[in-house]
């Protein structure tokens, strides 16, 4: 019987395993040197925050996996003998397979900033990570105050997190809006708002120049570049993004960038070992998606399409319309198709911003200038519904229609206030159009 | 705001030391006038009975109720033991007629029953007398420090939103030393107002006024939980507005339920008392009103002139139509977690424990054994009085009448739904009795499950799995389950309390009506990958 072993527990290695067990008889062990069974790594900030246990962010029981005859191994993989196919693990013992899943996920940034290996220095990824927060920050007596450095969805969770426990915290953002990069500017400055009305101690165009020790060799406090103000804490998160965790792989023959290197089959340059989730690297981008795509959705498809590979129906790695969430501290975020932020955005596209007065919902439309055809949409404080915007993105509506049909693609729950027809009005006002918003529900404008 | 949320917990607390403090107090006795007018008004034949009473009753000593009650339970086993002995003396004489005679002077009820009937008159002291000012140190301050405790929530919570920070944390709400103490205190109070109510009874005299002003009748330990219930229901409704203020489906909810139970669980059926007809509670559907077929009900009713057949009629639509119609349109939600007086109770009083159901696929089994059984069992007992009541038989297929209703009143009606469904909130969470033991919910949930068109819609692919929804369930349905595999969920069991869909961190769920196409709808692969592959997974 032919052996799949999955080195990493997280969303891409599982769903790898569960889609080859629905197909097949292989025999499939999962390798992770994390913890014993599979866990939602989004939910980790709800543990520290009291909302939920560790054990209620286990997805699958724990009977599962022995009734689905999924073994669990828990080592870490040191080497890759790919020539005997041979995994040597840290703790000694080796282990033997067919096929080899590379799915090890991420791992924190750090970019030399002097003291960025001190005790109360840490990133927020692992289960390990959460341990250390646990006992870095219990409270707010044993941490006066904590300075976060890194302005993405990791840094605003962390800052969530601290917050919750009433822990003081400096938010140290690079750019000059909070995520800019990827949010158009009206987005971001109101969440940038949003951010500093939960009392976070935002610094925007700030940088991190060094963290200071005290005589125990633990972090005491910061100092930023700009003005070389030092702010006194005792944790220090870095959250400014991640990168592929592969280390253990550089001296293996298994070829490397930045990321584990594969093609559109998630083939690595050695037969039979294969890259999905965080930890890989497409040689050549899919569109408008980076090569390293590190979010639980595209690990998740990863791992849905690779088992179809393994099980001997090749099938390329080709996701659909782009989607994504998050959650800003109260601020629900969805963003279906394409809307590029200032920097880096085509030429074509347009952009159509409407923002609630309360200053806690807006939503962003962008379409092609030339074509009208609508290419994507942010929307916060709404929810939207998946399957309305897949659908018409394939049928490559315009914006107008989607306008027309916004009320159909709502899914706030019931008795929720709606705000359509405000937006669609803004949009009249503003492109000169005459649309009236349509009452009719998404399965009817499908049928 | 911290202080005054500190100064509320303290009023609190001593106003429900207060309360509980009450049950301690006055003095119970008889003069041989009252005694001798009780023993006539209830027609007791036996002759021993009124020495008795007198003896145990009518003295100089300052009686508390449990010395009375004691006393009182004595004098009706002493009459009750007289005529046992007469009748074990005539039976081995062989003097069957004389035998014969002897029972219809025995008393039968339930001794503290019995007991509370007479300390309900025998009872004076401070807090008969100053019923207005006990009922502003007990009900009125108790509700004044839950607000001052509750209410500085709107500042300290912060921006609305979900506000779950530290609940696995404190020792209230994850099953530590405080959730143990409200346990016991629960179960005393429910073991205390089914089984012991002679012992509750000083409660009563707080709210005679109350209940003389409603329904013209001195209050029972029945409208006491009945007034209670409401208080409870109403400030909790408060900290329910307060915590889910960014959410209207919660807003309206919690309105709904607040609503039916004070006016339809309590005020009508006091209002029809006072107008001499039979208090019903019109939203209170059979099989969870158990007792609605029983012979005495249906005897009060039809004796009831044109309300009484009205009522019948009512009940029974109520049960047979009504209710799986709305089921059909709305899901069960419109009863559970909009109607319902037992889900007013959890989803107020009850929401700080609702994370704490059993989520596991073997308390999933376990439930779906219970709850139908009991629901098979209300069926039977039903069945059983109905054609006992019309064939004036004793038994149906050697299932004795009264046995069955005893037991099932007992272990079903008080044990399950009151001492475990309501006392176990603080450690298996808000709702054991609707999840494993209401007979309706089970036959609203059949319904749900194959004819209706409610479902919790799954947004796509959007699930990080994270556990909220699962966690926060109150049900006990892991949710997660089904919307990590793209998948709406359909389940029996779901009160539609709307709570996993606002505790969703990504928008994924949403409570709707619509088409049963595709309302059951499993996936191989969720929406956003490759159309191909969900083509080739999906239709396969």
């Amino acid at each position: 019987m032919e052996h799949i072993v999955i080195i990493g527990n997280g969303i891409s290695g599982v769903t790898v395993a569960r889609h080859i067990r629905k197909n097949s008889d292989k025999k499939i062990t999962i390798v992770s040197s994390e913890t014993d069974h599979f866990f939602s790594r989004t939910a980790l900030m709800y543990i520290y925050m009291g909302h939920m246990k560790y054990e209620h962010t286990k997805p699958y029981e724990d009977y599962f996996w022995e009734k689905n005859r999924i073994e669990l191994k828990k080592g870490f993989v040191k080497t890759i003998e790919t020539q005997s196919k041979t995994l040597h693990f840290a703790e000694g013992g080796t282990l033997q397979y067919d096929k080899l899943v590379i799915a090890t996920g991420s791992k924190p940034n750090k970019f030399g900033w002097p003291g960025q290996d001190l005790d109360g220095v840490q990133g927020l990824y692992s289960k390990q990570d959460l341990d250390t927060l646990e006992r870095n920050a219990p409270d707010n007596k044993a941490c006066n105050r904590a300075v976060i450095v890194g302005g993405g969805l990791i840094g605003i969770e962390f800052a969530e997190m601290l917050v919750s426990r009433k822990i003081p915290v400096t938010f140290l953002v690079r750019e000059d809006s909070f995520w800019n990069g990827v949010l158009p500017k009206g987005e971001s400055e109101m969440i940038s708002r949003h951010i500093k009305s939960h009392h976070i101690d935002l610094r925007l165009s700030t940088n991190l120049k060094e963290i200071k020790a005290d005589k125990n060799g633990r972090a005491k406090s910061i100092i930023i570049t700009e003005t070389g103000e030092e702010i006194d804490c005792n944790v220090v998160g870095l959250t400014a993004g991640v990168s592929p965790n592969i280390n253990f792989i550089k001296d293996s023959n298994i070829e490397t960038d930045r990321g584990v290197l594969v093609n559109r089959n998630l083939e690595t340059n050695i037969p039979n070992v294969y890259a999905i989730g965080d930890c890989a690297q497409q040689r050549e981008a899919i569109g408008n998606r980076r090569p390293i795509e590190a979010v639980w959705y595209t690990g998740r498809m990863m791992g849905e399409a690779l088992a179809q590979t393994i099980c001997g129906n090749t099938m390329e790695y080709n996701p659909g319309h782009w989607f994504n969430s998050a959650k800003f501290l109260d601020i629900e975020y969805q963003t279906y198709g394409w809307v590029f932020a200032e920097r880096g955005r085509p030429e074509y596209e347009r952009h159509f911003h409407w923002i609630h007065k309360d200053d806690d919902k807006c939503i962003t439309i962008a379409y092609h200038k030339d074509t009208n055809v609508f290419l994507g949409i942010n929307t916060f404080g709404i929810r939207m519904r998946h399957e309305f915007f897949d659908t018409i993105l394939t049928q490559k509506w315009t914006v107008d229609k989607v306008i027309e049909h916004l009320a159909a693609a709502n899914f706030d729950p019931e008795f929720y206030k709606l705000h359509e027809k405000a937006i669609v009005s803004q949009f009249n006002t503003e492109t000169g159009s005459t649309i009236r918003l349509s009452k009719k529900g998404w399965r009817k404008i499908f049928a | 705001m911290k202080a005054i949320k500190y100064i509320g917990l303290v009023i609190f607390i001593i106003a429900i030391t207060i309360f509980t403090g009450t049950l301690f107090t006055g003095s119970f006795g008889l003069t041989k006038a009252e005694v001798n007018e009780y023993v006539e008004t209830q027609g007791y034949k036996s002759e021993v009975i009124k020495q008795e009473l007198e003896k145990a009753t009518v003295t100089d000593e300052e009686l508390s109720i449990f010395e009375f009650s004691s006393r009182v339970r004595d004098a009706y086993q002493a009459s009750n033991n007289h005529y046992d002995d007469l009748i074990a003396k005539y039976d081995a004489d062989k003097n069957w007629d004389k035998k014969g005679e002897q029972f219809q002077y025995k008393i039968y009820g339930k001794p503290h029953t019995l007991s509370y009937n007479l300390a309900k008159k025998a009872g004076s002291g401070f807090v008969k007398e100053n019923a207005g000012l006990m009922w502003w140190l007990t009900f009125g301050l108790g509700s004044i420090g839950a607000l001052l405790f509750i209410l500085p929530n709107l500042i300290l919570l912060g921006a609305p939103g979900i506000k779950n920070d530290g609940i696995f944390h404190k020792a209230a709400t994850n099953r530590g030393w405080i959730a143990w103490l409200v346990l016991i205190y629960l179960v005393t109070f429910y073991l205390a107002l089914y089984f012991r109510a002679d012992y509750v009874v000083n409660w009563t005299f707080i709210l005679d006024p109350i209940s003389e002003f409603l329904n013209g009748g001195e209050a029972s330990q029945w409208f006491v939980y009945g007034f209670l219930y409401c208080t409870i229901m109403s400030v909790m409704a408060v900290r329910m507005y307060i915590k889910y203020r960014h959410n209207k489906y919660q807003i309206m909810r919690t309105t709904s339920v607040l609503f039916f139970q004070i006016v339809f669980a309590f005020l009508i059926p006091e209002i029809m008392t006072s107008l001499n007809m039979p208090g019903y509670d019109f939203k209170n559907a059979f099989p969870l009103d158990y007792d609605f077929f029983f012979e005495w009900n249906i005897k009060s009713l039809t004796k009831s002139g044109g309300i009484g057949v009205f009522i019948l009629v009512w009940g029974t639509i109520l049960t047979l139509v009504i209710v799986p119609l709305m089921v059909y349109f709305f899901g069960k939600r419109w009863y559970c977690s909009w109607v319902c007086g037992c889900g007013g109770l959890a989803e107020t009083l009850g929401d700080p424990y609702r994370h704490l159901s059993d989520k596991s696929l073997k308390s999933w089994k376990l439930e779906r054994w219970v709850i139908h059984s009991v629901l098979v069992i209300s069926v039977l007992m039903t069945v059983v009085t109905l054609y006992c009541y019309f064939s004036g038989a004793e038994s149906l297929l050697g299932i004795n009448s009264q046995w069955i209703k005893d037991t099932y009143s007992f272990l079903i009606g008080a044990w399950f739904a009151g001492v475990i469904g309501t006392g176990f909130y603080p450690i298996f969470g808000n709702r054991v009795w609707c999840r494993f033991g209401c007979p309706l919910a089970a036959y609203l949930g059949l319904v749900q499950r194959f004819k209706s068109r409610f479902r919790i819609t799954t947004n796509g692919g959007q699930c990080i799995s994270c556990g909220n929804c699962s966690t926060y369930c109150e049900m006990g349905i892991d949710v997660r389950a089904y919307a990590q595999k793209g998948e709406n969920i359909v389940r029996s069991s779901c009160v539609g309390c709307g709570v996993c869909s606002a505790v969703c961190p990504r928008g994924v769920l949403k409570l709707e009506n619509g088409s049963m196409d595709g309302r059951i709808n499993p996936t191989e692969v969720l929406l956003g990958n490759d159309i191909n592959l969900m083509d080739l997974l999906n239709q396969k």
